[in-house]
């Protein structure tokens, strides 16, 4: 144990002097793929961060993730659309991402286990629903186009990549100051025993809605600047359930509940996608979808947990 | 007073487990709350800490009316319960299962502050040497006693201790008595429910008596072990007939 805590910020200040370097490499080395790849890692880092306030610290299992992506996307499109600045309207997305997760969470976080994770789920069909059929504001299943920035091909690559990587800063922070703090204790404390934490004083609906309401914001940024990067959405595109299953994979590949696991399971997560994709383009989903069952069968506790195995044997 | 039950009701959709039932503590008081399994003892202990709405009735808190509050908001106002099942954090250090008692009721600055705090509380019943373990790791008595450290870390003026002593062998039960006595000379009231006569009348200065959700009598230890309602109650009437 006391090796562990020696070791521990060494190898997490070495790991961070590394990540720094590449996320400065990228977008003046790499090529417009490569960019690609490390703003979709970037995107999926702040989904799994996200989801980890609700889903780990709280141990809420939140499938509401691609309804806030897709509130912000919508919103970040809707409003350049009408001529809003991007830079004004990404805050906007998370913005209303927040609000809608803050009233739905006094309703949803009402249940729990099972009960929650089915309601959450359906949270998404309704909005895609909703989005199909408001055409005139959303441009219905047809879609939405946005406004195209007048700069070259890798200029937007690097101001989106930029942006995501921002964000994922941003989340990481929260993530950190969270954990750290009084609201990350008090999430704890309700996803080991509900009933004993209010006995205790804590006002469990309150800490419930801000974990929620937190996991809500990221992605709807996110959801806004994914808008403006690949310039046209559809409801189909993201509303997609996937988004609110991958961000959940990624956690657990890393570490529920601990700061650093789902970023490392974000990272892990798109190098399995994009290889095996590659590799066996016509049973990627189906492989990936094995080694993920492996790899969460054989590490219950996520990748983090392997450090931490091997620091004290 | 600093606890009053006025009248107070609950039902369980046609199951009255708690009748018309009042009564008040003084500050400083240790009362004892007995009767048999299915009496209402506990529903009277989720009532008061707001688990469980009152059906009629009103509960008070030191002059202010608590039942419609939520648990928590109870909890700050000074009000701590143990359960009979224990309810630890089981994942978490033993500290931090203290500390959390200490930040959200008992005002302590920030988690630093909860778990210098926590600690003190932790010498006190005797758990300072397991401070890092995962409370999944003590026994049922070490579990027990950290139940009572997490509600001292609350600050209580108010402690209901439902049956603290349940699972525990002889020598355990003496230590968690003496723990008990040590409570109640810091000045704070204490409600417990307790199924061992040795210790309601080793420890309360007073008992209430409830049978069927009905309170059936309230007074000294030795006067209410004399009264025919509660030998036939809760001795059994065989007991009460054959006794000398």
């Amino acid at each position: 144990m006391s090796e562990s805590r020696l070791r521990g910020p060494g190898v997490t200040a070495a790991l961070l002097a590394v990540t720094a370097a590449a996320l400065l490499a990228i977008p003046l080395a790499g090529s417009n793929y490569v960019i690609r790849l490390a703003t979709v890692m970037a995107m999926y880092a702040v989904l799994a961060l996200s989801w980890n306030f609700i889903g780990g610290m709280a141990g809420y299992p939140s499938f509401a993730t691609a309804a806030f992506f897709g509130l912000g996307a919508y919103t970040s499109g809707i409003l350049q659309a009408r001529g809003v600045p991007m830079l004004a309207a990404w805050p906007a997305a998370a913005l209303v991402a927040a609000l809608f997760a803050a009233a739905l969470g006094l309703v949803l976080l009402r249940l729990r286990g099972h009960y929650f994770a089915i309601a959450s789920l359906v949270v998404a069909e309704v909005l895609r629903e909703l989005t199909n059929s408001w055409t005139a504001l959303t441009g219905g299943g047809m879609g939405l186009n946005l406004p195209i920035l007048r700069i070259g091909v890798t200029r937007q690559a690097q101001l989106y990549y930029a942006a995501m990587v921002g964000l994922a800063l941003l989340t990481l922070a929260a993530a950190v100051l969270v954990r750290r703090g009084r609201l990350g204790f008090g999430l704890r404390t309700i996803q080991q025993n509900e009933a004993a934490a209010a006995m205790v004083g804590l006002d469990t609906t309150r800490a419930k809605t801000a974990a929620f309401t937190l996991s809500a914001t990221f992605v709807g940024a996110a959801g806004g600047i994914y808008a403006s990067w690949v310039n046209y959405i559809d409801p189909a595109d993201v509303y997609d359930v996937l988004l609110s299953v991958k961000p959940i994979v990624m956690a657990l590949l890393g570490g529920v509940g601990t700061v650093l696991g789902p970023l490392l399971g974000a990272v892990v997560f798109l190098a399995l996608e994009e290889l095996v994709w590659r590799r066996f383009l016509y049973i990627h989903a189906g492989l990936l979808g094995l080694i993920i069952v492996a790899l969460i069968y054989f590490l219950p506790r996520g990748l983090l947990a392997v450090r931490r195995r091997a620091a004290a044997a | 007073m600093i606890l009053e039950l006025a009248s107070v009701s609950r039902r369980f959709g046609g199951l009255h487990a708690v009748r018309d039932v009042s009564f008040a503590l003084a500050p400083g008081e240790v009362v004892g709350l007995i009767g048999p399994n299915g009496a209402g003892k506990t529903t009277i202990v989720n009532l008061v800490t707001g688990v469980h709405p009152v059906s009629a009735g009103r509960i008070s808190f030191e002059g202010r009316r608590v039942d419609g509050l939520r648990s928590h908001r109870i909890a700050r106002l000074g009000v701590a319960r143990t359960f009979q099942v224990v309810q630890p954090f089981p994942d978490m250090s033993v500290l931090d299962n203290v500390a959390a008692g200490a930040l959200f009721a008992g005002g302590a600055e920030g988690l630093a502050a909860a778990r210098r705090r926590a600690l003190e509380h932790l010498e006190f019943v005797g758990l300072a040497g397991r401070a890092e373990a995962p409370a999944a790791a003590l026994t049922l008595a070490g579990r027990k006693r950290l139940e009572l450290a997490k509600s001292l870390a609350m600050n209580p003026r108010l402690l209901l201790l439902d049956e603290v002593n349940a699972g525990l062998n002889p020598t355990e039960i003496d230590e968690a008595l003496r723990l008990i006595q040590a409570l109640a000379a810091r000045g704070i009231t204490i409600l417990l429910i307790e199924h061992l006569m040795k210790v309601v009348i080793g420890l309360c200065s007073r008992v209430i008596v409830l049978h069927h959700g009905e309170l059936i009598a309230d007074g000294p230890p030795a006067a209410v072990v004399q009264d025919p309602a509660v030998v036939e109650a809760y001795l059994g009437s065989r007991f009460a007939r054959g006794a000398p």
